[in-house]
């Protein structure tokens, strides 16, 4: 709550969740470095050149992607005081999340299935701790649009809607952006 | 830094066009990015052509989808500041295990 | 003390969101855990008095320090600094509140139930003891079986959700809520440190929160991270470590430049010299202090180069806070020195931070370091730059504020008997270890033979370490008292610049009734520095947000997580999860004014 106009003109939320993307770029950065500093390294298999499924990623990547499209269609409606158009587009960004996170769960047990659970060895750890945390802020934002999208069906977003869906739309297009440096880092040079 | 009543996101806003190109433009790179990868040819300089291109989408969708081409300097700031600290973290803990230096470690 | 402000029962404390209060909350908690961390220093003193004591086993040592460490870091230091940010960063920008008021509360909550946490340790099979730095791989459970580690990691990460979420709330204090006119160029240095500070903690804790999270996977979810064996690297946690561990030296030393920024100036009765190089040596400091981490790791075999580039950035930090140094000291030069404690406090801090320093400077060059490390020479460092340094500003910082947090003025006589008492016996306790180091006595060891000529140094630090344990004494006599019959401080004792002298002491709920309007630095210095608005009630009093209990109850959810994860139960962590959920839900239906 802004009790008088802010210095710079952007609202607290908005200056708070871009302070908080900054942070979150650190807890990335450690995790993607030492997943890096990792790479290659396991004593024992399996190892990621066997497993990964590239088309299978490329898909979940593009249902990801798509995500960040109907989150910006969303915001769009609610600025233009499009109701509908922001309860479909609200509602499209978190099932392509779920989707996302079900090909997530695919992919994780068709790991495990061929004998990569957590403690098997260096990249188990790396890879699971790296996309693991990636999969836990994709809920974490389907839970978060899903309760706005809840809200805004009775009525109850309120006056700073547009606000708090932008920021709910920099979380998420955050965790997609992170994920692009992902599917590069983990899948494509693996 | 002066007292402004102007609002946190300028008065341009791209058109939901614009947002469905960039979209394209993602799902193109990304595209790309696969058919590289299954190109054996291009293996030896795979990585950097993988950086710019994730870079670029990186970029399209902070400038587009987060609105950056469009806000204040300062979210900007916000953003670049950490961004590059947490690149050099990724670099120097590569350059401490031997990711750029040929031979054995 | 009959001000309003502070009136009210144990409800009231509990579910405000007042940024002042939140403060003062802070500096008590803060004080009682100086005292714990004060007296494992002294058992340790205590045990090291004498060549092979048996005052204390070497288990409980492992514990002590350990704890000190910790305790003294991110029990003490830390919310001291979080004591003074939360009182005084609305007040010096000209705000009524932080950003994010309830996010505040929260995270003092988180901080202290964290501190807890970690203290009952003693009453759960032991403390953790494996330093505050636990190593890999002696944290393993392999060589650290039992839950002591587990207290550690879990109350860690409490902790650094506790500052992140504070730091998060001052930078958009800080860069969103300034007073009309208040130009970055022109906030009072200590609000440019908070800032800095808090730049710093967001940027290095999520680097410890991760190696914290691989730490408590290895010893529970059978991960490898650090396990040689399968291929994993020890000096993977200290890289980690580190990389949180140098910035968050620079988060506890920059607050208490900050406040010397502001005693120097206001004590010599002259503008701080070169503000803008203040400035700028700040920001480049933070920005370098990511840079240096492995001058910790010098005796690990990084090789050659590595050394050397770290040798070098360690060394090039060492000019912008020279460039301080100086300033304070051209302050001061030629000044009207008003010879109160808070001045004694600021050059006491001068002259230690400097023989600080100067041992940190001898650490930055590898050959050197390999002498020193693990030695006491280090512990004599540190101890100059994190008590000698830190803590003396703190305390001209206390004696310089505490009259405007209670409306009453502290003593001057017990407030030198005070420093003099403490600045002699902290030489007397510390400036021996310097010889310690240097004749070989290694850190961490919890007794050594006699004869190797480490007896009367350590029986002469401990007796300084006596008399600085009961200096401190003397200043919370002084607190009391002054408490009690402290004469009247009125709104500007000190004659000082900046916007919080301008209100009442303590300020009104509000803070400012009418927001003023800056035109210069060191506003209250200048000729039409400042446009100050009407106090009275010719202005509405201004709405301020309500009371909530949701911060509490949100802090409440993550410590029974963490409770649960420690004695391995998944309903009670599940149950801490729900709190948290419920909570953030109710958190965010509640409207912030009622």
């Amino acid at each position: 709550m802004d009790m008088h106009p802010t210095t710079t003109g952007v609202p607290n939320r908005k200056v708070l969740m871009w302070t908080f993307i900054g942070s979150e770029c650190m807890l990335f950065g450690t995790l993607i470095a030492s997943y890096l500093a990792y790479r290659g390294r396991s004593v024992v298999g399996p190892y990621p050149e066997e497993l990964v499924n590239i088309p299978f990623i490329t898909v979940t990547t593009f249902v990801l992607l798509m995500s960040s499209l109907a989150m910006v269609l969303a915001l769009s409606a609610v600025q233009r005081g499009d109701r509908r158009g922001t309860i479909i587009w609200l509602a499209a960004t978190a099932v392509l999340g779920l989707i996302f996170l079900g090909g997530q769960y695919l992919e994780f047990s068709h790991f495990v299935h061929e004998g990569l659970g957590l403690s098997r060895n260096l990249f188990s750890a790396t890879f699971y701790l790296l996309t693991g945390t990636h999969g836990a802020h994709v809920l974490i934002g389907v839970i978060w649009l899903s309760s706005l999208l809840g809200m805004e069906l009775r009525g109850n977003l309120g006056a700073e809607k547009a606000e708090i869906v932008e920021v709910a739309g920099l979380y998420w297009h955050f965790v997609d952006v992170v994920w692009i440096v992902l599917f590069t880092v983990i899948y494509l040079l693996v | 830094m002066s007292h402004s009543g102007e609002h946190g996101h300028s008065g341009a806003h791209p058109s939901n066009r614009t947002y469905v190109l960039v979209a394209l433009v993602l799902a193109v790179i990304t595209g790309v990015e696969v058919m590289i990868f299954y190109l054996e040819a291009l293996r030896p300089v795979i990585v950097p052509i993988l950086l710019v291109l994730s870079t670029s989408k990186f970029i399209l969708v902070a400038s587009f989808f987060m609105h950056l081409k469009y806000d204040s300097r300062v979210l900007r700031g916000l953003f670049a500041g950490p961004l590059l600290m947490a690149a050099a973290i990724i670099l120097a803990l590569m350059a401490l295990y031997g990711m750029f230096t040929a031979g054995v470690a | 003390m009959s001000h309003s402000i502070y009136e009210g029962g144990l409800r009231s404390w509990i579910t405000t969101v007042d940024h002042k209060r939140i403060g003062v909350m802070y500096f008590v908690a803060a004080g009682v855990f100086f005292f714990i961390g004060g007296v494992e220093a002294l058992l340790i003193r205590l045990q090291l008095g004498s060549p092979e004591s048996t005052l204390i086993s070497s288990d409980l040592y492992s514990q002590l320090f350990t704890m000190h460490g910790t305790t003294m870091v991110f029990l003490v230091v830390m919310p001291l600094g979080s004591a003074f940010f939360n009182f005084l960063i609305p007040l010096q920008i000209g705000a009524r509140d932080v950003a994010f008021p309830r996010l505040n509360a929260f995270s003092f909550w988180i901080f202290l139930f964290a501190g807890l946490f970690l203290n009952s340790s003693f009453l759960f099979g032991g403390a953790p003891d494996a330093g505050w730095f636990g190593y890999a791989n002696l944290t393993s459970t392999q060589y650290s079986a039992g839950i002591r580690i587990d207290f550690w990691v879990l109350g860690l990460s409490l902790l650094g959700v506790s500052s992140i979420a504070s730091a998060l709330n001052f930078i958009v204090t800080i860069i969103n809520l300034r007073a009309p006119g208040m130009r970055l160029m022109r906030m009072p240095p200590f609000t440019w440190m908070t800032l800095i500070t808090s730049f710093l903690m967001i940027l290095a804790f999520p680097t410890i929160t991760i190696g914290l999270v691989m730490l408590l996977f290895d010893r529970n979810f059978g991960t490898n991270f650090f396990n040689p064996a399968a291929g994993g690297d020890v000096l993977l946690w200290q890289h980690l470590f580190w990389i949180f561990g140098h910035p968050e030296v620079y988060i506890l030393i920059l607050p208490a430049f900050g406040v010397i920024s502001e005693v120097i100036p206001t004590f010599s009765r002259k503008t701080l010299y070169g503000y803008p190089f203040i400035i700028y040596s700040g920001i480049l400091i933070a920005f370098l202090g990511f840079g240096v981490w492995a001058h910790h790791m010098f005796a690990v075999g990084l090789g050659p180069i590595a050394n050397s580039v770290f040798s070098a950035a360690t060394m090039l930090i060492a000019i912008p806070t020279g460039v301080k140094i100086f300033n304070w000291i051209a302050t001061m030069w030629g000044g009207r020195l008003r010879l109160d404690t808070p001045l004694y406090f600021a050059i006491g801090f001068i002259t230690l931070f400097i023989i600080g320093g100067l041992s940190g400077v001898m650490h930055s060059s590898p050959p050197t370091d390999l002498q020193q490390t693990d030695t006491y020479f280090v512990v004599a460092h540190f101890h100059y730059v994190l008590f000698g340094g830190t803590v003396f500003a703190l305390f001209a910082g206390l004696y310089y504020w505490i009259p405007k947090v209670t409306g009453r003025l502290l003593h001057e006589g017990l407030g030198k008997l005070h420093f003099w008492m403490m600045f002699i016996s902290f030489n007397v306790t510390f400036f021996p270890m310097h010889y310690l180091g240097m004749h070989g006595m290694p850190r961490r060891t919890f007794t050594y033979l006699p004869g190797l000529g480490f007896d009367l140094m350590n029986l002469v630090s401990t007796a300084g370490s006596l008399v600085l344990g009961a200096s401190m004494l003397v200043f919370v006599w002084n607190l009391m008292r002054s408490l009690r019959r402290g004469p009247p401080a009125g709104r500007n004792p000190w004659g000082a610049a900046t916007l919080e002298w301008t209100l009442t002491s303590p300020p009104p709920h509000y803070n400012f009734r009418t927001i003023p309007e800056v035109r210069a630095r060191d506003p209250l210095w200048r000729e039409d520095g400042v446009e100050l608005g009407p106090e009275d009630s010719t202005v509405p009093e201004p709405v301020m947000p309500s009371p909530s209990a949701w911060p509490i109850m949100l802090a409440l959810g993550p410590v029974i997580a963490a409770t649960g994860t420690l004695v391995s139960s998944l309903p009670m962590a599940l149950a801490g999860l729900a709190v948290l959920v419920a909570s953030i839900y109710g958190w965010a239906f509640q409207p912030l004014e009622r």
